[in-house]
């Protein structure tokens, strides 16, 4: 019999094994919560309508989700739709599937799947119900009749934020603690230091990647790392808060990501790049409505107002506030171009000669550093 | 110290020991918890479970009253609460208690995670602070880190020598032992054997819910879902790793606690290792303690409980 607990217990280890190699999304339950709260019609031709998101994690986030859910919110109350939303469905998992069909068999007309992993079976139950839109966050496939792609380029104003923090920084050291090293975090990493840069020729911005997306003790740790480092300014690609608390205990500022998260460290908030989804979830709802949607990818920018700088703290300075904000509105009208040579890499090799902008399709696909940032693009 | 191009600083180094204290106590806490539930002869594999209903009931009371303390009390108190369904099935009822227990994991999340839905995104804070023993604490390197540590970690030091006399030295513990180890020999020596196991399993619950309660008030300092990411696993681990001994399950907590704030500070120092491995390091150190004590059993006695996993039941002895 003890022979045997043990190696009952060895065996349920080896398979904590392979849970914590296969990321720390562990234990959370699957809660559904289809929040039917009817708008109250604004007369909108969309009022027959009903949109369904499906969330990776839960609103209450404060980050990824929750600025879906907001987005969610908006759209909801501009067209008069009905809402529906399914909170923490992991990706490839048979939950995923189960929960689009329950969605239409409630009579929804759109799906939007906002995590990259479910790009696949969004792919494969859309050519089962082409009836219905299906709409994803951060992949890369589509269809030419009911399935489709969407993100932003929130590159762009991780860029000004960036100038905010390399003006901010007195010991030329900013943190950066990161999900993965997949093209969207990297992608940030340079942005963001390529604004630092433009600001402060001399900051460096170290990395340091903690392979969950929300686990706060690690994430905040991670910002304690960095701190004890050298850092006295910390951003973060992450969905949690908890590298901005890290902060502010130690005395430190923050630049957060995602959505506006100052309330968790007012004094530590710097500023952020914040995701607005309202006016696109709006606009797919009425172009459906109106029987004029077609599945064409969306990678929208400052333009849009999809993504933009969040509140920017009291303490920066008028002048620089002033220069960040007129270098957005550039972005806004295509003017200026973030990834625009010359840029070199880590290691002062030139891969964009000057004047060049980086096409969408290299930007896509980053998997180097530019000059300044420490740390491995490998992970 | 020059590694890469990079200076590793005194800064550095102290953060790396805090960092493993925090840690350690927030894995000590829950798998002495586990320690005395198991040496009673049961085991719980609800940690997770508990540490999450601890993490949230303590910070819901924290914020309401506006005091840490009574937020720990109360985490312990719900986590507790909830063990006690535990002693019901697996104890009194001896239903499995490995099926028991990972029903209680799930149940604690989903309970977690359903009262606590309207605390998460919440910006309150009722945060312990640390402690600076005071003309300790001002002690280079030893009084930067053992002596200004959080009040909680103090708790689990205290609580663990607590652990250890109440279980070598006393007949308490000797009883709790005895059950432990042959439910019917010690039933035989007028133990209440179904009494113990339940209170030890509460108690060990209780402990659980102080560790998510330090999660919620002091290492995160907030209350969400997934908050506790697997870390009951890690202190069920430890337990076997300590060998169900509360002075190693203390060495192993904090050596699990010194992989974990490692694997965050070999990047900042231009050290390229994969953090996914290292995040495996304290289930591979449990494995192959395993492996180790399987080994020695063929001619020594395992330090395992010999009765753990074994429910009792007078009428079949």
């Amino acid at each position: 019999m003890r022979r045997r607990f043990l190696l009952a217990t060895a065996a349920l280890l080896s398979f904590s094994l392979i849970a914590a190699a296969c990321g720390d999304d562990g234990g959370s339950t699957s809660t559904e919560s289809p929040s039917t709260t009817a708008a109250a019609s604004g007369g909108s031709s969309a009022s027959n309508i009903t949109a369904a998101w499906i969330y990776i994690g839960q609103p209450g986030d404060a980050g990824w989700t929750f600025a879906h859910d907001q987005g969610r919110l908006a759209a909801e109350a501009a067209t008069g739709a009905t809402t529906l939303t399914v909170e923490n469905i992991g990706e490839g998992t048979p939950e995923f599937e189960q929960s689009v069909r329950d969605l239409i068999a409630q009579g929804t007309n759109i799906i939007f799947g906002t995590s990259f992993g479910y790009m696949d079976d969004m792919e494969r139950l859309a050519g089962e119900f082409p009836e219905v839109k299906f709409i994803h966050a951060t992949g890369f496939k589509s269809n030419d009749t009911n399935f489709t792609n969407y993100f932003g380029k929130v590159y762009q104003p991780r860029y000004l934020s960036g100038m905010i923090a390399g003006a901010t920084t007195t010991t030329n050291t900013i943190g950066y603690v990161a999900a993965f090293p997949i093209p969207e975090v990297i992608r940030g990493i340079n942005a963001f230091t390529l604004g630092a840069r433009a600001t402060n020729p001399d900051v460096k911005v170290q990395v340091n990647w903690t392979s969950t997306w929300f686990d706060p003790a690690v994430e905040g740790d991670a910002a304690q790392a960095l701190i004890a480092a050298g850092a006295d300014v910390i951003a973060m690609h992450q969905d949690s808060t908890a590298a901005g608390e890290v902060a502010e205990k130690a005395g430190a500022r923050w630049v957060s990501y995602n959505s506006d998260m100052s309330a968790f460290a007012p004094n530590a908030y710097l500023t952020s790049a914040v995701w607005d989804w309202g006016p696109y979830y709006t606009s797919v709802i009425e172009d459906v409505a109106a029987g004029t949607w077609t599945p064409t990818p969306y990678w929208g920018g400052m333009e849009d107002g999809i993504v933009k700088l969040g509140s920017i703290a009291s303490d920066v300075d008028p002048a620089l506030v002033t220069q960040v904000n007129d270098l957005g509105s550039q972005m806004a009208a295509g003017t200026f171009e973030p990834f625009t040579g010359p840029i070199n890499d880590q290691d002062g090799n030139e891969m964009v000669a000057a004047g060049v902008a980086m096409d969408d399709g290299a930007l896509l696909g980053m998997d180097w550093f530019v000059e300044g940032v420490e740390g491995s693009a490998a992970g | 110290m020059i590694l890469g191009s990079l200076v590793i600083t005194e800064a550095a180094v102290i953060g790396l020991v805090v960092a493993t204290i925090q840690f350690a106590t927030l894995l000590y806490l829950a798998a002495l918890g586990e320690t005395i539930t198991e040496r009673a002869g049961v085991l719980n594999l609800g940690v997770e479970g508990m540490m999450a209903i601890g993490a949230m009931a303590g910070y819901v009371a924290a914020v309401a009253t506006g005091s840490p303390w009574i937020g720990l009390l109360v985490g312990g108190l719900a986590a507790g609460l909830l063990a006690l369904v535990h002693a019901i099935t697996a104890v009194a009822l001896g239903a499995d208690q490995v099926v028991s227990g990972l029903a209680l994991t799930i149940l604690g999340l989903g309970l977690a995670n359903f009262l606590g839905a309207g605390y998460t995104n919440d910006a309150r804070r009722a945060l312990f602070t640390n402690i600076n023993v005071p003309g300790i604490s001002d002690i280079p390197w030893v009084g930067e880190t053992v002596f200004s540590a959080s009040p909680v970690t103090y708790v689990a030091v205290a609580l663990g020598v607590l652990t250890w006399f109440v279980l070598s030295r006393t007949s308490i513990g000797l009883g709790l032992r005895a059950v432990g180890e042959s439910a019917s020999t010690a039933d035989a020596a007028g133990h209440g054997v179904t009494a113990m196991r339940m209170s030890a399993v509460v108690i060990g619950g209780a402990l659980a819910g102080f560790s998510g309660a330090y999660l919620s008030l002091d290492l995160v300092g907030h209350w969400s879902e997934g908050v506790t990411a697997g870390r009951g696993w890690i202190a069920v681990a430890l337990v076997i790793f300590g060998a169900w001994k509360p002075g190693r399950v203390a060495a192993g907590a904090l050596l699990f606690g010194f992989t974990i704030a490692l694997r965050l500070r070999l990047q900042p120092f231009g050290i390229s290792f994969s953090p996914i491995l290292l995040s495996m390091l304290p289930y591979l150190l449990t494995v192959g303690v395993l492996v180790i004590i399987s080994y020695r059993a063929r001619n020594q006695p395992a330090p395992a409980p010999a009765g753990l996993g074994i429910a009792y039941r007078r009428e079949e002895r």
